[in-house]
């Protein structure tokens, strides 16, 4: 499924090289140890990708188990929250030069075997950004009332604000190329930034798409979202998204 | 006198000198202690000179002129509070940066202990890039 097509950015991304693009895998990791050490091994057992953690401070063996498993660790020395960690693994592959970043989760939430699929249309100049959504396709990602009343109004708010259809708008499965790689470097949301990034992406006439990836109820730990920070999150999202809309980015 | 105006009078003064202390001992910064300063000395004047309060509140169609005296005093309390707000912003952003910085400088420090490509191999790329 395609967003509209959003004119003039075309020329600006051709497809990369295709021989061997530089691509890292980022993972944010708070509390991780147990699945942590697993998701890097299998990552670097089956892609040629450098796998980068971006440990958020966490008071347990998430880092050295990274490590062990061959992870490249940015340790950061306090807790950022979600968006300042993946912003740092941003800042890594800006400074590094690397082509694409994919983003997935520490905790297994994210079935790795759909991170080319994720990557595809990226590689190929297709796309600034694909999102991988739980929603599409066959993928059967059964979630609880309240995160399917959010969902809906994400979606809603995405579509009438931006244009672009999308139908996981929450998704942290995702890729994007070196244009937004340098672009959300600067700037982030610091909490639950992946309905912001709409905005950022509209704001940057990227052109973005989503594909179906499988997602799988957690293995261990807790989400970052539970049930007495699902109203903050929906009216912290909502007001920072209508605020980026009307936001300068220099 | 009135009570009132003791007591206004007393409250301000003390929050003025308490405020000059608390900068001299270095323990406020001046730039946080003018809204402070600005908003103690503008309550102590309309204080000590009745009929300013009594004309600015007339002005401002309050029949009761100590009302006038809380309602500036309340409006100089919520700049200051958006003020704190505003840099306290400016900390968590500030605050995120080195955070990030840190953890960069951190890694790039410590040897590689895996054989991905990326450290020896980015070097070369940013001379390509560059």
């Amino acid at each position: 499924m395609n967003f509209p097509p959003t004119a003039g950015r075309n020329e600006r991304s051709p497809a990369m090289d295709a021989a061997a693009p530089r691509v890292l895998v980022a993972i944010p990791a708070y509390r991780e140890e147990k699945s942590i050490g697993p998701i890097v091994s299998s990552l670097r057992l089956k892609f040629p990708y450098d796998v980068l953690v971006v440990n958020d401070g966490s008071p347990d063996r998430t880092s050295a188990v990274a490590r062990d498993a061959g992870a490249i660790v940015l340790d950061l020395p306090c807790n950022l929250g979600i968006g300042g960690a993946v912003q740092t693994a941003f800042l890594f592959a800006c400074e590094k030069g690397y082509d694409a970043v994919i983003r997935i989760d520490g905790d297994g939430q994210h079935e790795i075997e759909d991170i080319p699929r994720v990557l595809e249309p990226i590689v190929a100049g297709e796309a600034d950004a694909v999102i991988g959504s739980r929603f599409l396709g066959e993928a059967g990602y059964r979630a609880s009332i309240p995160r399917i009343f959010g969902i809906h109004l994400f979606r809603l708010l995405v579509n009438l604000m931006t244009g672009y259809r999308v139908t996981d708008p929450t998704s942290g499965f995702f890729a994007i190329n070196r244009h937004l790689i340098e672009f959300y470097s600067r700037h982030y949301p610091s909490d639950y930034p992946e309905v912001d990034a709409y905005i950022l992406m509209h704001r940057m006439k990227a052109r973005a798409m989503e594909v179906p990836v499988r997602m799988y109820a957690r293995e261990e730990g807790k989400s970052s979202i539970t049930t007495f920070r699902a109203v903050y999150y929906m009216v912290k999202v909502s007001l920072s998204f209508l605020i980026n809309c009307i936001r300068r980015f220099g | 006198m009135n009570r009132v105006t003791i007591l206004a009078i007393g409250a301000a003064a003390a929050l003025l000198l308490y405020i000059l202390e608390m900068v001299r001992r270095r323990k406020l910064r001046e730039e946080y202690s003018i809204l402070w300063l600005f908003g103690s000395v503008v309550i102590l004047i309309l204080s000590v000179k009745k009929d300013w309060l009594e004309w600015a509140s007339k002005a401002a169609g309050i029949f009761y002129p100590p009302s006038f005296l809380f309602l500036v005093g309340i409006l100089f309390v919520v700049l200051i509070l958006i003020h704190f707000s505003i840099t306290i912003s400016k900390l968590h952003q500030m605050n995120k940066k080195m955070a990030q910085e840190l953890a960069l400088l951190k890694q790039e420090r410590s040897p590689p202990n895996h054989s991905s490509a990326a450290d020896a191999d980015s070097a070369s790329r940013e001379g390509e890039r560059s």
